[in-house]
């Protein structure tokens, strides 16, 4: 499992241990079954595959990267099996027997542009990977940007992967642009982040809102060069929730107080205890009862109050955007105020009328 | 304007970086013939080196890193590798499954996260669009250059090196011990790699799966160079590294690796044996 699998599934068995220490679900106690996939899109799917056929599970929650989802959704949708995907994604995505855990764009990019607009930041450029989420993501953006008066000096793609960011740095600092909207995967934000720092542009002159950088990532890219950028989430380890206080302790107790949590982490911790309520309103584990029971739950969870939407299988969030502070905590510096209605088809907007 | 002149710079510090990368295998590759897939995870090996050293220096993580990959490889070398000598395919197996327990390893050691290295504060800052770190880079694959050019030119083991490479068992016969030479070969190879990932910790993720970003890069150099030629690893890092950088300038990153495969197989079919080669009975 790649970096940040890791710990949602760290997150997912917590929820898990939590639930049967509370006396389970219809009496019985929930059992993990941990597979990998290893960052391999192939290996997802037919380890989807086996924990259906072989393992008979009840439901699978995981997933890293739209590519992973992508891979796995003819595997639940065939064998009719329901998969809770815990990663915040590019929308256009609404599966039947897939429940979204994590913010689709209007939850996550479209607040993010909002803020840079509301801030007067107006001259965007775009960097990202090259696959499904960094192309859909900055479709997106550029439509709203149209829409709004707003200008995109750039556009650019690096493989996933990548490691080398001189020339894209170079790029970058000729435009000259109010802010950079970074969709980049993993480990190149690591390099990019590195390589913007050691050509002197720093958050103040230039900052960049990033939608994959969480807690887990600052640590790893070093707080030294992200320090004063922004991110766009649901959820950061500082959110002030009673909920919250009580996962970050649960979680420390159990992994080691070194550790910090994520938006990802919360959603797929999230993801369980949706699953158990629907499962306990449905009275079964039977997939179409559950998928039935499943729409209008709604729990007070570390992020806020979250309600699944069932005619999408999404959930309602709140939007917040955050400052990554020197110490690698993420502050809020401004939220949606109440959770968001998810619209995964951007159909509530005009400006993505072209979009779908 | 300002951006076309930057990338040229740009391009010499890619080709470093490359070269840097590369230089390892022009020893366990490039002269011994060894295709050895764990490269990767010796720079790797490097690149924690320095994450653990830390506190004490980063020039000393690069002595240090030297060392501990190149015990990695002596290793490498004395249980696996040495039995597999003239058989490329099976070794390639066999160092591509040792690569992939050593990242298992890591992630055990280290976590699979990304750790920190900080840059020191003395490299922070830089010239026009380079910044210090980027001309430490360069500096650091220059001296190397310099250092191996001079142990293969002007010391007796560097002789008998070249010796055994150019003809294995004439060297034999005239009293070199090949297998003492294989694993100082090995040992000084892999080393390099950890130098390599000292330096990679500047500018990159130092995670468990670091080598696997830069493996192919450093045999392509090492291809298009000739099989053990350091000026045909420095000339072809160079040219790979300016060409990178103008075709990702013009178009975009993932057509500039496009661009540089196409130029590299093109150039092979004119030149299979690459920028220089000598004609020599070794592993291969």
């Amino acid at each position: 499992m790649a970096i940040s699998e890791v710990t949602v599934r760290d997150a997912e068995l917590l929820a898990i241990e939590e639930i049967n220490a509370a006396g389970g679900v219809l009496g019985k106690k929930l059992e993990p079954v941990v597979e990998d996939g290893a960052s391999d899109w192939p290996t997802f799917a037919e380890k989807a595959t086996k924990l259906i056929a072989q393992d008979k599970v009840a439901t699978v929650f995981g997933g890293w990267t739209s590519a992973s989802r992508k891979a796995m959704l003819p595997v639940f949708e065939k064998r009719k099996a329901l998969l809770w995907y815990p990663v915040q994604y590019e929308g256009l995505e609404s599966s039947p027997y897939i429940f979204y855990t994590g913010a689709t764009t209007n939850q996550q990019i479209v607040p993010g542009l909002d803020y840079l607009k509301e801030q007067g930041k107006k001259r965007l450029f775009l960097v990202g990977s090259d696959y499904v989420f960094p192309r859909t993501a900055n479709k997106i953006i550029k439509a709203y940007a149209a829409a709004n008066g707003m200008e995109i000096l750039g556009e650019e793609y690096t493989p996933l992967g990548h490691t080398e960011y001189s020339t894209l740095v170079n790029k970058v600092a000729e435009a000259k642009p109010d802010a950079v909207f970074n969709t980049l995967n993993g480990d190149s934000n690591v390099a990019f982040f590195k390589q913007l720092k050691a050509a002197g542009i720093g958050a103040d002159k230039m900052p960049v809102m990033s939608v994959s950088v969480a807690e887990e990532e600052v640590k790893g890219i070093g707080v030294d060069n992200v320090a004063g950028h922004l991110v766009a989430w649901n959820y950061y380890q500082t959110t002030e929730t009673p909920e919250n206080e009580k996962f970050v302790a649960a979680f420390k107790a159990k992994y080691g107080a070194d550790k910090v949590t994520s938006d990802p982490m919360e959603a797929g911790y999230n993801a369980v205890y949706l699953w158990a309520e629907a499962v306990k309103k449905a009275g079964t584990t039977e997939v179409e009862a559950v998928k039935k029971a499943a729409g209008g739950v709604s729990l007070d969870r570390p992020e806020g109050k979250v309600t699944i939407d069932g005619d999408n299988q999404h959930v309602y969030k709140t939007a917040r955007i955050g400052v990554v502070q020197p110490d690698g905590q993420i502050k809020e510096v401004w939220n949606s105020g109440e959770p968001i209605k998810p619209d995964p088809y951007l159909k509530t907007y005009s400006w993505a009328g072209g979009l779908v | 304007m300002e951006g076309v002149l930057n990338q040229l710079p740009i391009g010499l510090s890619i080709g470093a970086v490359l070269l840097l990368v590369a230089l390892g295998l022009t020893f366990t590759f490039g002269q011994m013939g060894v295709v050895n897939m764990a490269h990767g995870e010796f720079i790797m090996a490097g690149a924690y080196t320095a994450y653990l050293l830390q506190g004490v220096g980063f020039l000393v993580a690069l002595p240090a890193a030297f060392v501990v990959a190149g015990l990695m490889g002596l290793i490498l070398e004395r249980t696996l590798v040495r039995r597999f000598y003239g058989r490329p395919l099976d070794t390639l197996l066999l160092t591509w499954g040792v690569s992939l327990m050593l990242q298992q390893l890591a992630r055990d050691l280290f976590g699979a996260p990304n750790v920190q290295v900080a840059s020191p504060e003395w490299l922070r800052g830089g010239i026009g669009i380079l910044p210090y770190n980027r001309l430490f880079i360069m500096a650091l694959a220059a001296a190397s250059v310099l250092a191996i050019w001079a142990y293969m030119n002007r010391t007796g083991q560097g002789r008998r090196m070249r010796a055994v490479m150019q003809n294995r068992r004439l060297a034999a016969t005239s009293g070199i011990d090949t297998g003492r030479v294989d694993q100082r070969t090995f040992f000084i190879g892999s080393g390099l790699a950890g130098v390599a990932g000292v330096a990679l910790t500047l500018i990159g993720p130092v995670g468990p799966t670091l080598g696997t970003y830069y493996i192919v890069d450093a045999f392509l150099v090492v291809v298009a160079g000739g099989l053990g030629q350091l000026r045909g690893a420095v000339l072809a890092a160079t040219g790979l590294g300016l060409l990178n950088s103008y075709a990702e300038f013009w178009s975009d990153a993932s057509l500039a690796k496009v661009v540089v495969f196409a130029a590299i197989i093109g150039f092979l079919q004119v030149r299979p044996q690459g920028l220089f080669f000598v004609r020599s009975r070794a592993l291969t």
